[in-house]
């Protein structure tokens, strides 16, 4: 008889009960138990951060946590960036607009570590993004535009603040 | 891969923590951030049948000043270190923690985990001989301190008892000169030589700075050179006293990293370091 946990997750701002087996990654249990696709798997061990979420504000690699861990925390993932209507939010619009991408599999990643690391540091320098971004892997872009796209974010964000 | 299963059981307090581990027997693993042992799970090197989760108890994370020492709970993650004010005492702590992993891994992994996990590269392993930590461990039989030089015994195996848990790490000695750097061939990577340097380190011998080296020895190797040596924390001094650290270690040659690159490693790093210590 294999083992169930139950546990309540939330995610996104909504509360969901589940019944799982605790050998399932949070990865997985966005996936395949939520439904919550945009989150990505790649290598399964912590190295190219394609499953990067936000718990409690923070990035993580959703692959390296078990999903029973973070009962009672606040995750996010990159579902919830754009808005009620689908328009993306700034963070994403700067990566089309930089071509942050390119086929796109690493993108969820990227999207959801530079959304943490812009909420504690708002005024990065280029070389601390760059320093960052090193995290995960992104086999299309070679980078550069990636650090563009969020160097610009969060210019765009802190004259928008000052002006605002 | 995906991990073998397991049966997952929470603890609210250290004392349960205890039990259950006494309980479950050496089929039990501690999981607090989880950062190393989920990957080894993912890879199926490790099955535990029983994980033991104490990222829930309360009062083991944080960092207190106790007179000149400081303290710092088991499930304090390196990014909580990372970000906290510890100049000028203890600076080399926060400075240190961006060589481990990356900021994702950084906001979950442990000092008390990578302690546990004893891998003789890790930061906190080599940062712990170098400042004489004292590793605080709750167990059925009451608290223990284990002086972090007795702490690990070979590769990824530490002098915990299955039924042992780390609660504590209290550096007791300041280190306002010391400085850690590593090098790997990918940043975040698993360091093949890091180099750590307390200049202050050798109360016996003030003016010889003391050495932990990673990536040498199965476990954090300290190198204390001779007398011959005094008066070598000046600038200027530092490349002839790292040829000698190099020149002292035994290093074997490795699959895909021969002792020779690895020795060269060992005097770069080793001066860098000193030059860093030197300008904290």
């Amino acid at each position: 008889m294999p083992d169930i946990q139950l546990i309540e997750l939330n995610v996104n701002g909504e509360s969901h009960d589940l019944a799982i087996p605790p050998r399932r990654t949070l990865a997985d249990v966005l996936r395949h138990d939520l439904g919550l696709t945009g989150t990505h798997v790649g290598c399964e061990h912590g190295i190219c951060g394609a499953c990067t979420v936000l718990i409690d504000g923070a990035p993580a690699r959703a692959c390296l946590t078990f999903a029973v861990q973070v009962e009672g925390a606040e995750i996010r993932t990159v579902e919830s960036l754009a808005g009620p209507d689908g328009a993306m939010n700034d963070l994403q619009q700067a990566f089309t607009d930089h071509h942050g991408l390119q086929c796109g599999f690493c993108t969820p990643g990227f999207l959801m570590l530079a959304e943490g690391y812009l909420a504690e540091e708002p005024e990065p320098t280029r070389e601390e993004i760059r320093e960052v971004v090193a995290s995960n892997i992104c086999r299309c872009t070679g980078y550069h535009t990636i650090v563009d796209a969020i160097e610009h974010c969060a210019r765009k964000r802190r004259a928008d603040c000052a002006s605002g | 891969m995906k991990p073998a299963a397991f049966t997952y059981h929470r603890a609210g307090s250290v004392r349960r923590a205890v039990e259950l581990l006494s309980e479950l027997g050496e089929d039990a693993k501690v999981i607090a951030g989880g950062q190393s042992l989920v990957a080894m799970m993912n890879y199926r090197l490790a099955r535990p049948e029983h994980l033991v989760d104490i990222a829930h108890v309360k009062g083991l994370a944080g960092i207190r000043r106790v007179g000149g020492a400081l303290h710092i709970g088991a499930l304090t993650t390196h990014h909580a270190v990372e970000v906290a004010d510890l100049t000028p005492d203890f600076a080399v702590l926060s400075r240190t923690m961006r060589w481990v992993g990356h900021l994702p891994i950084r906001t979950r992994g442990t000092i008390g985990g990578s302690l546990a996990h004893a891998d003789g590269t890790a930061e906190w392993c080599i940062l712990a001989v170098l400042l004489d930590a004292r590793i605080v461990v709750e167990g059925p039989g009451g608290t223990r301190r284990i002086a972090a030089s007795d702490l690990f015994l070979g590769p990824f195996t530490s002098a915990l008892e299955p039924d042992e848990l780390i609660v504590e790490v209290v550096f007791p000695r300041r280190a306002p000169r010391a400085a850690l750097t590593e090098y790997a061939e990918r940043r975040g990577d698993f360091a093949i030589v890091a180099a750590a340097v307390d200049l202050d380190g050798c109360p016996e011998a003030p003016d010889i700075p003391l050495v932990v080296l990673g990536g040498v020895a199965p476990t954090p190797l300290p190198v204390r050179l001779g007398p011959d040596f005094t008066g070598t924390t000046g600038p200027g001094r530092f490349g002839e006293f790292a040829t000698a650290v190099a020149d002292q270690v035994q290093i074997r040659d490795d699959t895909g990293v021969s002792a020779h690159y690895r020795r060269g490693l060992v005097r770069t790093l080793v001066e860098r370091a000193c030059e860093e210590a030197a300008q904290a």
